[in-house]
């Protein structure tokens, strides 16, 4: 526990982080989607830009973790659903103005309403761990 | 200083934290950047195990249920400490169109027309219910959401979650722009 303990520290900045440039606004996720402002694109890219460096760094100089561990990155394989599922995605994500980070974000600040979306994206995974196996993969 | 924590953050400077974020985890604990698989660990810790699915131990996953906790503490933070000056300044355009839907009220994060609980009706409950849903699925089922794509599969160049990212798009514009006004309008 006491070592897992700095990962409160990390998320608590990265909610912090969402909630000062406004990532977590329903308002601007639908300016995003209406390409009214640079905003939000300029957030997700930002951070692309530089985790990608970031990795790219980390492969060259060959970077050890803390413990002397090799770095391990594993990328997320190929089936149907991650259209499928990212079009259904999509559509929640506009329809609560929020991903999964901002969801717990909002609630976080006092949107208890938006619990509601958290509870119903639970019980989403839930469903979809009951009939997985019946979807094309 | 006191300045830049009363003050809403530029992308250019948030960007580039969340992407430092990606770094951070791997060289302190090997661990990658994603928020969507908590919800699968919330599943199996606390609901019963009716599929393979769930059987699995969720605990190697505390650092990550840690996290979660962690945003939503972020977001406390935000709200008390660091408050934000309110109204958003949401560009003139997008005002005008979510005026046409019915939104007036734009104080607070999210639209107090439709999601406080003395406004709370039948479209919130669509939007709130099935739009939760629909994330909840499709992150699983597209094995990840903007975080674990969006942010860390692309900064390690996986084309898979570029499909990902042009499939949350496709969703988010198709509700966006088509769906959101049929039930709102």
């Amino acid at each position: 526990m006491m070592k897992n303990l700095k990962y409160l520290l990390f998320g608590t900045i990265f909610g912090l982080i969402l909630y000062k440039a406004e990532v977590i606004s329903w308002f601007r996720i639908q300016e995003m989607f209406h390409f009214q402002s640079f905003h939000m694109y300029g957030v997700i890219g930002g951070a692309v830009v530089t985790g990608m460096i970031s990795v790219m760094i980390i492969k060259k100089k060959n970077i050890k973790t803390i413990d002397g561990e090799e770095i391990k990155i594993v990328p997320k394989k190929f089936t149907k659903g991650v259209m499928i599922g990212g079009v259904m995605f999509g559509i929640g994500w506009a329809f609560t103005g929020a991903c999964p980070g901002p969801l717990y974000a909002l609630v976080g600040a006092g949107y208890w309403s938006i619990g509601i979306a958290l509870l119903s994206a639970i019980l989403g995974v839930y469903l979809y761990g009951i009939v997985k196996n019946k979807l094309p993969h | 200083m006191i300045e830049f924590l009363s003050q809403p953050w530029p992308w250019y400077v948030a960007g580039p934290l969340i992407g430092l974020l990606i770094p951070l985890l791997l060289i302190v604990g090997n661990k990658p950047f994603g928020v969507s698989s908590t919800l699968r660990d919330i599943c199996a810790a606390t609901l019963p195990k009716v599929t393979d699915y769930f059987k699995y131990n969720w605990k190697e996953k505390t650092w990550n249920l840690l996290f979660v906790t962690g945003i939503a503490l972020g977001g406390l933070l935000g709200s008390t400490v660091f408050k934000n000056p309110e109204p958003i300044a949401i560009s003139t355009e997008t005002k005008s169109d979510l005026n046409q839907l019915g939104i007036q009220n734009f104080e607070g994060y999210v639209p107090s027309d439709l999601f406080a609980w003395e406004n709370i009706g039948f479209s919130s409950l669509v939007l709130l219910i099935g739009g939760g849903l629909l994330i909840g699925f499709g992150t699983r089922y597209a094995d990840g959401c903007t975080s674990g794509h969006s942010i860390f599969g692309l900064s390690i160049l996986n084309w898979v979650s570029l499909v990902a990212t042009i499939g949350f798009f496709i969703g988010g514009l198709l509700a966006s722009w088509i769906i959101l006004p049929l039930i709102l309008g």
